[in-house]
């Protein structure tokens, strides 16, 4: 569909312009973690100075910080984030090589479901405007943005898990059943939140002239909703979906936790508590290209929808 | 254009439809093949019968041997001698042999070395290695190994952050600062199974020590082959009763049984999987659902609804470790004044706060070693015998001869860290404080790396928490946090008194002599008040009733190699237990419950009997308690299991792991 030359090179600028934003993102992240107080090798046991020596040379953080920030960025050039300060058996490489298939399996799964719920249930609703499954739907979705997932989890789990004994009470296998709950607690407040937006565009939509117009032609029903209001209702939606499916991914940390799935959050949470330089530098670049590349594709996909938007005729 | 708009609502329909089946798959994926019966309880096992060796008959065993242990936390490592933290030591004591070992109650017995010899001034050890113990390849575990471990712990290229429990040995701390080559370290392999180790200082406490990872061999050919990759599985070799098999990050570590250890005829659990929940109500969920047989803590806000729906899973008993706030003696209003400090120390009403804030029958404290170390008992100051009013009537009187009072209260601030417990304690003190003396506490909470630091420097404390869970049974772990100087000093106490009574217990030989110079220590520190103490910490976990083998002891070490799963008892019982069999029952199999004085007691105790000659200690193990004498009716009343087994160490996790390895 994206055929049109002024599209590619306003997607080749857009690509580019990733690269000083997560100088920035890189730069700002480095001296933020070393500004915090205390550093990896903190803890109650006394460090005698010999050894917090040795630990530091190390880790090449006996240098001076610049020193070390260089080193990083020359190391970042060729994708290589070091090894884990915490983790020592592993490099931050092979961690992130490890906890991103199980993170973007989960926040896409849920991303996926949240998005045909969504809509179906915001089309419904609005299609049935101020009747009382209306009022249902939106009463139950407003319910699902209001209780938070740490809330709802214990509760499928204890439901599903504990007492039905359906469903595993956490832990990772790559099997389905252990999924299911996961991903769908993590889909619910973004199902209902997606249900509330296209009800109200598809309400807007309805009430549009062009609407009016394809109606007037004798159209069926059927047809004007699949035809003409289907596309233009779902663009708040789309352009909602880019930080939401970067927010499931990287922000999944308090559902990893509850279901104990070895995914990327907690590295981050871990890692910044931890003071784990390497491994926090490493997940921050990694979410940092993740979101640029989601909000990216949203915007092609948004102008591919919306032709108002296209780039070509400006340029 | 329009084939895009049909494209798109066509997806959405098969994504619909492609979704529902996920659905019902998953929900239909009931693996629940485990010992539940009804709502997360479990079955009952059958009689344990042993036999004179003080194993388990095999009629008694279950068919299924395997052990899913909930760690707490991913480790950090299973390097042996870079391990720091619970996580990591939990899992290398089942894949490591150090020379000494420990029983399940926790006293030193033989390891990889069968004896051993101690000279007269108690600074030569000479360690005779098992002939027949193998790496989990088959080659022999040699003196050489050791020697070969112990220089690279040591080795400032290892970096390793628990090199200083060998600083005892000579030399050591000139090899860790790299003055010295690693060849210098005091370890010699006289013959393939004979290792000498020389001490700078004779170390009473160094038999205990040995079951540290950072003690532990490492196999030099693997570790040469595969370099900083060894500790993974497929790679590592090791000398312990399991082998790595299955090391999936943050999800689980499989260790199966190492057909080539020594003892493995003895091994009874064929697998263990080691889980890193993080969240203990995860945890406690995953053992309910019959996923998991051992936790590796329970929730701290259910010890009662515990209490209650399972009695005989939840475990209970005292850690080697004492909670009590600090005084930065270097800062105002705290500095030269006793009187004070033992007024707002006199003023807290400690079973109150064990009773209603920590809630899982922690032991309320007057001391700092806590109780559960051999043959020492700390001294009792005057006021631990008084009532909570005759305390508070001096609290009062010493701070009005402060200069205190309504008018003129006295106020400080006091820093904790996250954590439930802390932030209960820093609360409940404070409202006392206010209560009883009119004192005016601000309650500061802080980051956990900034209250490290901020306790370090000693510039803004005032009153904070602390507390000490020690590596290895003995006072002088707790008694050297006061010396003059120390890093972990944060109270700025400094008394020459003190630190030359230190230094005496640190040369000092004679058992008798030694436990009477560190009594005479803790009581100079008791009266100069540098610290109030609060309570001794307990452990609280769930373990499966029919996991047996094990027992409570203060270090919490619990190795797998020593557990087994009995039968369920399901063909004889009724699924319902009636409640009373259920007290019976609990009482009948109690080691799991042991009352405080009961409680064995590993290392120091051990050691300084053995101070005089030439050491047999393979004489001295008993594998297993003698539970199954106990008689279950004499038991309920002597155990009621409110009194005994309530306790629940609510701090924060993360300080707990960074304190203990």
């Amino acid at each position: 569909m994206i055929q049109d030359s002024g599209m590619a090179r306003h997607a080749l600028w857009r690509l580019l312009g990733l690269i000083p934003t997560l100088l920035m993102l890189i730069t700002v992240a480095f001296f933020l973690m070393r500004v915090a107080p205390g550093g990896p090798f903190d803890t109650e046991k006394l460090l005698p100075d010999d050894i917090e020596a040795n630990l530091n040379a190390r880790y090449h953080l006996d240098e001076p910080l610049l020193q070390q920030y260089f080193r990083y960025l020359g190391q970042v050039a060729v994708f290589d984030f070091g090894p884990s300060i915490q983790y020592k058996d592993w490099t931050v490489n092979e961690l992130i090589r490890q906890g991103m298939p199980v993170s973007l399996t989960i926040g896409v799964a849920a991303m996926v479901l949240a998005f045909i719920f969504g809509t179906l249930l915001g089309i419904t609703a609005a299609l049935r405007q101020n009747t009382r499954a209306d009022y249902a739907l939106m009463g139950v979705a407003m319910l699902g943005i209001s209780i938070p997932n740490f809330v709802v989890a214990p509760i499928l789990i204890l439901l599903l898990a504990v007492y039905a004994g359906w469903l595993p009470a956490g832990g990772w296998d790559w099997s389905i059943a252990s999924m299911v709950l996961p991903v769908v607690t993590l889909s619910l407040p973004v199902t209902a939140y997606i249900a509330r937006l296209t009800r109200g565009s598809m309400i807007e939509v309805m009430h549009s002239n062009f609407i009016r117009s394809a109606r007037a032609k004798g159209l069926p029903e059927s047809v004007v909703i699949r035809r003409h209001a289907l596309r233009p209702a779902l663009l708040p939606v789309i352009s909602f979906l880019g930080p939401a499916t970067a927010g499931m991914i990287s922000g999944s940390v308090i559902i990893e936790r509850i279901f104990s799935i070895p995914g990327l959050g907690s590295y981050f949470v871990q890692g910044a508590l931890n003071r784990d330089y390497t491994l926090v530098m490493g997940v921050v670049i990694f979410y940092g290209v993740l979101i640029i590349l989601l909000n990216f594709l949203v915007d092609m996909i948004y102008a591919w929808l919306n032709p108002r938007v296209r780039y070509d005729k400006k340029r | 254009m329009k084939s895009g708009k049909y494209d798109s609502v066509n997806l959405l329909h098969q994504f619909v439809l492609l979704s529902i089946p996920v659905l019902l798959l998953g929900a239909c994926g009931n693996d629940d093949p485990e010992q539940v019966a009804g709502r997360g309880r479990h079955v009952r096992p059958v009689e344990l019968i042993l036999n004179e060796d003080g194993r388990p008959v095999p009629a008694v065993l279950a068919d299924v041997q395997e052990l899913h242990r909930d760690n707490g936390q991913e480790p950090q490592t299973l390097d042996p001698h870079l391990a720091e933290g619970l996580p990591s030591a939990h899992i290398l004591r089942d894949l490591f042999e150090g020379l000494t070992g420990e029983s399940p109650e926790g006293r030193i017995i033989p390891g990889a070395a069968i004896r051993w010899n101690i000279s007269r001034d108690g600074k030569t050890y000479t360690f005779y290695l098992r002939r027949d113990a193998l790496w989990s390849n088959g080659d022999p575990v040699t003196a050489e190994d050791f020697v070969y471990g112990l220089r690279r712990s040591a080795d400032p290229a290892t970096a390793s952050k628990y090199a200083q429990v060998l600083l005892p040995i000579e030399n050591a701390a000139e090899v860790l600062s790299g003055d010295l080559p690693t060849s210098e370290l005091g370890v010699t392999a006289m013959d393939d199974f004979t290792l000498q180790i020389r001490m700078r200082d004779p170390t009473p406490y160094f038999l205990a020590l040995l079951s540290h990872s950072s003690t532990y061999p490492v196999h030099r050919a693997s570790l040469l082959e595969h370099g900083s990759a060894f500790s993974r599985p497929g790679n590592l070799v090791s000398n312990g009763a399991y082998v790595l098999s299955e090391w999936v990050i943050r999800s689980r570590i499989v260790l199966v049984k190492n057909p080539y250890y020594w003892d493995a005829d003895n091994v009874i659990l064929e697998k263990v999987v080691y889980y890193p929940f993080e969240d203990q109500s995860t945890a406690l969920k995953r053992f309910r659902a019959g996923k998991l047989q051992w936790t590796s803590e329970v929730p701290n806000n259910q010890f009662k609804w515990l209490q209650e729906h399972y009695p005989d899973e939840l475990v209970i008993s005292p850690w080697l470790g004492s909670y009590f706030f600090g005084f930065n003696l270097e800062r105002e209003p705290f500095i030269e004044n006793p009187e004070l400090r033992l007024a707002l120390l006199l003023a807290l009403d400690r079973d109150l706060l064990t009773e209603k804030v920590t809630q899982f029958g922690e032991l309320p404290s007057y001391t700092l070693v806590p109780p559960g170390i051999r043959d020492y008992v700390s001294p009792v100051p005057e006021w631990a015998e008084w009532t909570q009013a005759e305390r508070e009537a001096e609290a009062r009187r010493l701070y009005a001869a402060a200069g205190y009072s309504e008018e003129n209260p006295l106020k400080f601030e006091i820093r904790y860290t996250a954590g439930e417990n802390n932030k209960k304690m820093a609360l409940a003190a404070s409202s006392l404080w206010k209560q009883v003396l009119g004192v005016q506490a601000t309650l500061l909470n802080e980051e956990y790396k900034v209250f490290l630091q901020n306790r370090e420097r000693k510039i803004l404390t005032q009153v904070f928490q602390a507390g000490w869970i020690s590596d290895y049974a003995d006072p002088y772990s707790f008694l050297n946090l006061f010396r003059s100087g120390y890093g972990r000093n944060y109270y700025g106490y400094s008394n020459s008194l003190y630190d030359a009574l230190l230094d005496q217990v640190a040369a000092e030989r004679i058992p008798s002599r030694r436990r009477r110079l560190m009594f005479e220590t803790e009581s100079l520190l008791l009266a100069d008040v540098p610290f109030i103490p609060l309570y001794t910490y307990v452990t609280k976990r769930m373990v499966n009733p029919r996991l047996k083998g094990w027992q409570s002891n203060v270090m919490d070490h619990h190795y797998s190699k020593h557990m087994y799963f009995l039968k369920a008892a399901t063909d004889e019982v009724p699924v319902v237990v009636e409640d009373l069999e259920v007290i019976e029952e609990g009482a009948g199999e109690d080691v799991t419950i042991d009352s405080l004085q009961e409680i064995a007691v590993p290392g120091a105790g051990v050691l300084i009997e053995e101070e005089t000659e030439t050491v047999v200690p393979g004489q001295d193990q008993e594998l297993l308690p003698p539970q199954e004498d106990k008689e279950p009716d004499s038991q309920v009343e002597d155990v009621p299991l409110e009194n005994e087994t309530g306790g629940d160490v609510t701090q924060d996790k993360v300080i707990q792991e960074e304190m203990i390895e």
